[in-house]
């Protein structure tokens, strides 16, 4: 554990002030840069949207882990503290990415439906049992 | 942290390893300690929200972009896309900062430090809530929207308006563009997102469909897709924007409330000696620094999903 002195706690203060103001503004950039409103044309990209979405959510760890390490003072903390604290926070990742993933199987499977209700087939006059059926179901 | 860390390394000295009591676990004072594990089950419940925020937002067919619904200050700014928010991130930050200096104030016993320190904070986090409050007045009185009704919404194909005797007009739009639906009723609003128009009549127009609550459908001719040559209007934008919005910064702006709410108790209580005379470094005050950094964290992660993505 280091022991800062105070002239030197105090200086730390004021990085961390000029750190966190920078990367939100790096954030607000990119994000914006993403949108079209800095370069126009840019938002027609049609990938363009997912690496600018990783960038700035890894901004946002950088912030938190920031915040959480230095400015809650984790990092001075015993490492079992941390760990109780975080290991379970981490848990979140992967519901994060599962409910993501739900919701954008949501969207096709309702897309399916609609596209599926708005066909129309025309069914054979002619009785073939159960074969018509397979064709059916297929379709 | 430092005094009560003392105390406690000395006990744990006397005898072997921490069962024999007279030792904290982590060594930290229990205040601490639950504080964190306060902490840890908040940021679980604003997770949960913010998940949930990321699955409806997938799997809607269209979403209002924030860049569009959020491009309003105060003073009659405009067209100012996520100023307002980043000027709101910047006092929350700034805030965070000057709770870490009354911290380190408190560390050395300095009564006066710790107030002056304190007070700031507390003032940035007011301002935090005045421009929140300003945000939600301009939604709800302004632009219209509520937990139920969504008035921004966004273009699925590309199209063209129809002017008021129902031919297309030159304004275009390519899928994807945002919209928002204004009410007829006010005449002279200077409105944000008004761009002068006359009070229109409920029921069918040319160019628009007044409906019972004075919202105009404006119409206009798709020109792209498998829909196109048809003639539709604006419909409202997902209901669950609007519901979503409003309850998560709700959710957050009341953190920020009784944060500030308890950092006047406190404060109030360093004024009057009360920590002073505990002898352990202004813990107390350290505790209620750890909610503060918290309420921003969280603000860092509202303000990623909500207004970046």
């Amino acid at each position: 554990m280091s022991h800062k002195t105070y002239e030197e706690s105090k200086k730390a203060v004021v990085k961390g002030l000029f750190l966190l103001g920078f990367v939100t503004l790096i954030e607000v950039f990119i994000s914006l840069f993403g949108k079209g409103h800095i370069i126009p044309g840019i938002k027609d990209i049609a990938w363009i949207a997912y690496p600018i979405g990783l960038i700035i959510a890894f901004l946002s760890i950088y912030k938190a882990y920031f915040i959480i390490y230095e400015f809650m003072h984790m990092a001075y903390e015993v490492k079992g503290l941390a760990l109780t604290v975080l290991l379970p926070t981490s848990l979140l990742i992967w519901a994060l990415i599962a409910f993501f993933q739900e919701g954008t199987s949501w969207k096709a499977r309702r897309e399916f439906v609609k596209e599926k209700n708005a066909k129309t087939i025309e069914l054979s006059k002619k009785d073939e049992g159960f074969i018509n059926d397979n064709l059916l179901f297929r379709l | 942290m430092e005094t009560t860390e003392n105390v406690l390394h000395q006990h744990s000295e006397i005898q072997g390893g921490s069962w024999e009591g007279a030792s904290s676990p982590f060594n930290v004072s229990y205040g601490k300690l639950m504080m964190w594990y306060f902490l840890l089950s908040d940021a679980f419940t604003f997770a949960g929200f913010l998940i949930a925020y990321g699955a409806l937002r997938f799997s809607s067919p269209s979403w209002p972009v924030p860049d569009f619904v959020f491009s309003t200050a105060p003073f009659g700014i405009h067209n100012a896309p996520l100023i307002f928010v980043t000027i709101m991130s910047f006092l929350l930050i700034i805030s965070s900062v000057t709770m870490v200096r009354a911290v380190q104030e408190g560390h050395r016993e300095n009564k006066r430090g710790v107030i002056f320190w304190m007070l700031l904070t507390i003032v940035g986090g007011a301002g935090f809530l005045g421009c929140q409050a300003w945000e939600w007045t301009n939604l709800i009185g302004k632009e219209h929207m509520s937990v139920t009704t969504n008035p921004f919404g966004s273009h699925v194909s590309s199209g063209v308006y129809l002017d008021g005797k129902g031919n297309p007009s030159s304004e275009t739009f390519k899928a994807g563009a945002s919209y928002l639906m204004h009410k007829s009723e006010e005449g002279g609003h200077d409105g944000a997102h008004a761009e002068g128009h006359h009070a229109l009549t409920k029921g069918d127009h040319p160019n628009a469909f007044v409906d019972e609550s004075g919202f105009i459908h404006r119409k206009f001719k798709i020109t792209s897709g498998p829909k196109t040559g048809k003639v539709e209007t604006e419909e409202f934008g997902p209901k669950a924007f609007g519901a979503l919005f409003f309850f998560i910064t709700g959710f957050h702006g009341f953190h920020v409330l009784s944060g500030v709410a308890f950092l006047l108790i406190i404060m109030i209580n360093v004024a009057s000696g009360v920590y002073a005379s505990r002898k352990n470094g202004y813990e107390m005050v350290e505790k209620i620094g750890l909610y503060w950094h918290f309420v921003d964290l969280v603000w860092v992660f509202v303000f990623l999903v909500f207004y970046l993505f």
